[in-house]
């Protein structure tokens, strides 16, 4: 679709260069360790090599005799305030520091204030830690086993490991259709528990200035209205109140949803600095960032899907067991343990569907957040469309066949699945066809079928997904209470420009660019005169911030809205200019003219200076807007992604050859910015399916506690991604848009699954649990009597 | 101990605890903060600056091992108000998101198309597998990397 405004003012669907690129291309961001502050002191943090221990003695005096240490907190002393625990996004608690026992390895234990960074780490080095060590618990299985030690001991009436059990779908209806199915599959899927590792790790500055009772805390946060209020609530008690809280999220070095969560850190480093009056920052190194902040997925799935002999799908059954560790601290809106899992069924038309979670605590880290995708919806369709797979090659159907047979199709839409979602749009036939087109399928199955004659190993993956973003409508969705809307203000200036501030936070997404260009759409403001902020919570409106793809599905939607409000004015300003009536004016990009007289018309400029130099008696001055905007429902983007891998029959290394994306997120704002969201979604899906996992051994030491053996890929591992879209734009969003930060992490981990899997079908092989690596891939061929 | 260096062309001493990182002395001794931290273990490359020319991860020297060599690190890539054409290629080919990274890969990639001026893909993507990014996806900052390479070589 042709954009409707010049490339000069730089509306929706123009590749405008980014606005952000200027400062980080010099060196020139901000992000939160770059800040220095007068007097700053440093926080170094004490950390558990046990999983489970009692503390039985801390010992400081060593590490206080250390010059530039002044001083060693405990849990004790945090207890004295009663900040010892805290409330995690869940409503379950967690540690800040603990009095009695550690529950994972690498848990704060104390932490170190000191003069500088130095001396903080030769602290946290120095501080004793005497330990007795108590049973550990890594798998979530054994820990729900009768007799099993109970974790939890903090809770006076806990019996048992089991957090929470959450059901949701027709379970009789559900039950039937599978009695009466003529083909069923059945397969366990682990799908491990990872970690974000965006490359800044998190931090913070926190700032008390005693004598006006404020406290600033600069911090590695995508979510810091929301921030604000925790730390009221949480702080209350101890005089902090929100009117007096600021939290600063300046430039953020990618979050992925790492950091929606309140850790430790941040909280010591505020206790410390209201304590203490100094300013005091807290950066965490890469380790403790592995081993310590909210992991990603970890949920063991049991799938089954029923169909007919001729391919129509009828029923999913799901049953998982999700590993919270030591506390649920997902960040999940608070009706949804198992957040939007239950969009697990997928593109496909099914007649029923049951699913069942249940959460169970561990001696590991807590989390349960989000690795760059919308709460829990990647565990869905990596399920659905590893058991789609699995039941077209059963049936001994064409996987693209199969899936085109039982598509929801385009007509179906607004669609009720089976588990009640209403699925606003799509085309998802159009985005698979687009996808086999563009990469070649039928040359590429003939490929594979000479190939598997002479005994090479090939296979073709495919992964039709359907996201579920934009969280999201007041009536279903909040965290901790608060509603998942959120806000624009825009304020024009007298000369024309104009500023515009949200409550969402851009961790290398563009927000100054895209949002500048919603308005620019809707305002005929060149986007280049528009400046967008985000992140002060003392200037931007409340927000609930960026995660979960809701920036442009519910802050875009909320640019658009306020715009709208701002052009509703304009009008009035310009009947005035005019001397005409408001309903005889008509609006084209950038002017009200008078119908019928085109010639007479006032630009959104020439009605900026007069809404400040000459407005109509009656109106107010001024030509500014807020809004906030809660979605009347979520949006669903959806694609379909294409992979070919060849796997080395010697070493079991999987290479994946070509991997072509077709995304749909409705209608673009900036196309070369989409296609970046594309390209890192898609690292980020190949990273799990081929290299990323956090395991550890049975008494909870972990594995892959470093990037020396927690594998990112690099520039060598990660292909040449193939993009393309269609557009079946958002019938409820504004814009028509709706979201794509996180389509092609969700998407792309099953097509590559998928891809192996196909590779070796003939061998046997029916599943493969991800990551895929180069050993698990050996073993399995030489179990099956492979040899190079 | 006293360390005696230039970076960006301009001399700097400062005395210094032997143990300080390289890293720590550009960013918190000399204010340049362009030049990040991104791990403890000299694999994500964020900390890359130009000793006497070369990469180095600067998060895995002594400052004082840097002592009488010469530095460049982001903040001197632009001269006279002009874009080094690898900051223009990065920014043309949207080469960059969150910024984090990108200052350890322009260095890489400067020290790197001096080497080599005129590379296929495959020596791109191998001079940058010690830097990595997390949210591009590599594609666009290897477009980047032959767009400063055709720029350079037009320039010659």
């Amino acid at each position: 679709m042709a954009p409707k405004t010049s490339p000069e003012v730089g509306g929706m669907g123009h590749s405008v260069r980014r606005k952000e690129d200027p400062r980080f291309i010099r060196g020139k961001g901000t992000y939160v360790d770059d800040v220095v502050l007068p007097g700053m002191l440093y926080l170094d943090i004490v950390r558990s090599p046990f999983a489970h221990a009692k503390i039985k003695k801390i010992d400081a005096a060593k590490a206080t005799a250390i010059p530039g240490v002044l001083a060693v907190i405990t849990g004790q002393d945090l207890a004295k305030y009663n900040l010892h625990w805290m409330p995690t996004l869940m409503s379950d608690t967690q540690m800040v520091l603990p009095v009695e026992k550690v529950m994972y390895q690498a848990q704060e234990v104390a932490a170190v204030l000191a003069t500088s960074r130095y001396a903080a780490a030769d602290g946290a080095a120095a501080v004793l830690v005497e330990y007795e060590p108590l049973p550990v618990i890594v798998d979530p299985k054994k820990a729900l086993e009768p007799g099993a030690p109970v974790l939890r001991t903090d809770k006076k009436d806990k019996k048992d490991n089991h957090i929470w059990h959450w059901e949701w779908g027709n379970r009789a209806e559900t039950d039937r259709l599978f009695t009466e199915a003529e083909v069923t599959v059945k397969q366990d899927i682990y799908i491990p528990r990872i970690h974000v590792a965006s490359i800044e790790t998190c931090g913070c500055i926190a700032h008390f200035d005693k004598v006006n009772d404020k406290l600033t805390v600069w911090m590695t946060t995508q979510a810091p209205h929301a921030i604000r209020t925790v730390f009221a609530l949480v702080a209350g008690h101890v005089g902090l109140s929100e009117q007096n809280i600021r939290i600063i999220s300046p430039d953020i070095g990618g979050g992925f949803g790492g950091k929606v969560p309140v850790y430790p850190g941040y909280v010591i480093a505020v206790a410390a600095s209201v304590l203490t009056g100094k300013p005091v920052k807290w950066i965490e190194d890469r380790m403790e960032n592995l081993q310590a902040d909210s992991f990603a997925r970890d949920y063991h799935i049991t799938a089954e899907l029923a169909a007919k002999k001729d391919g129509t799908l009828t029923a999913l059954r799901i049953k998982t067991l999700a590993d919270h560790g030591y506390t649920d601290a997902a960040a999940n809106p608070s009706k949804f343990p198992a957040g939007l899992f239950h969009v697990c069924t997928g593109s496909y038309d099914l007649k029923a569907a049951h699913v069942e979670v249940d959460g169970a605590y561990t001696n590991k880290p807590p989390g349960g957040i989000a690795y760059r995708c919308s709460f829990r919806v990647t565990e869905a369709v990596h399920t659905i469309e590893r058991m789609a797979d699995l039941m077209a090659h059963q049936l001994g159907m064409d996987p693209a066949e199969f899936r085109m047979k039982n598509f929801v199709k385009p007509e179906q839409f607004p669609y009720k699945s089976a588990l009640g979602w209403e699925y606003d749009s799509g085309n998802y036939a159009g985005a698979l066809r687009k996808a086999m087109d563009t990469i070649g399928y039928a040359d590429l199955r003939r490929e594979q079928a000479e190939k598997r004659k002479r005994g090479e190993l090939m296979g073709i993956g495919i992964s039709s997904f359907t996201e579920i973003v934009g969280a999201g409508p007041s009536k279903h969705f909040d965290i901790l209470g608060l509603k998942m809307f959120d806000s624009c203000e825009i304020r024009i200036h007298p000369t024309g420009k104009a500023i515009a501030r949200f409550g969402t936070k851009s961790q290398g997404q563009g927000h100054e660019t895209t949002y500048a260009q919603i308005l620019a759409e809707e305002l005929g403001i060149p986007a280049a005169d528009i400046r967008v902020e985000e992140g002060d919570t003392d200037t931007a409106p409340y927000g609930l911030g960026t995660y979960a793809s809701r920036s442009t599905p519910v802050a875009g939607a909320a640019a658009a809205i306020a715009a709208r409000k701002i052009q509703d004015k304009a009008r009035k300003i310009a009947a005035h200019l005019l001397e005409a009536a408001e309903e005889d004016l008509v609006w084209e990009t950038g002017k009200f003219s008078v119908k019928g007289a085109p010639n007479r018309s006032k630009t959104i400029q020439e009605i900026a200076f007069a809404a400040y130099t000459n407005h109509p008696q009656g109106l107010e001055a001024g030509l500014e807007a807020v809004s906030y905007y809660d979605p009347p429902n979520l949006t669903y983007p959806f694609g379909s992604y294409i992979c070919v891998v060849d796997v080395d029959k010697g070493t079991g290394e999987v290479k994946v050859r070509r991997f072509v994306a077709i995304d749909d997120c409705g209608n673009i704002i900036n196309p070369m910015i989409v296609q970046g969201q594309v390209h890192g979604g898609l690292t980020m899906g190949l990273a799990p399916a081929l290299l990323e996992e956090i395991s550890y051994d049975e008494i909870g030491n972990i594995q892959g506690g470093s990037f020396i053996d927690y594998l990112l890929p690099t520039a060598v591992e990660t292909p040449k991604w193939e993009t393309g879209h269609t557009v079946t734009p958002s019938p409820h969003h504004p814009l028509g848009a709706k979201g794509v930060g996180e389509s092609a992490t969700v998407g792309a981990p099953a097509a590559i699954a998928n891809a192996v899997v196909d590779a070796l079908w003939h061998l046997g092989v029916r599943h493969i649990d991800i990551p895929i690596t180069p050993p698990k891939v050996w073993r399995l061929l030489r179990e099956k009597g492979v040899t190079e | 101990m006293l360390v005696k260096v230039s970076i960006n062309g301009e001399k700097h001493e400062a005395d210094v605890e032997p143990r300080l990182l390289l890293v720590h002395l550009i960013r918190e001794v000399l204010r340049l903060t362009g030049t990040h931290i991104g791990c403890d273990t000299t694999h994500c490359g964020a900390c890359t600056v130009l000793l006497d020319g070369r990469p180095v991860k600067s998060c895995t020297m002594f400052a004082v091992q840097a002592s009488g060599h010469e530095m460049t690190t982001v903040e001197g890539l632009e001269q006279d108000g002009k874009l080094h054409p690898l900051q223009e290629g990065f920014m043309a080919e949207h080469g960059l998101q969150c910024g984090y990274c990108t200052p350890g890969m322009l260095m890489t990639s400067v020290a790197f198309l001096k080497k080599n001026p005129k590379p296929t893909e495959d020596e791109i993507r191998l001079a940058i597998s010690g830097n990595l990014c997390r949210c591009t996806g590599y594609v666009n900052i290897v477009k980047a990397i032959q767009h400063a390479a055709a720029k350079l070589q037009g320039g010659a």
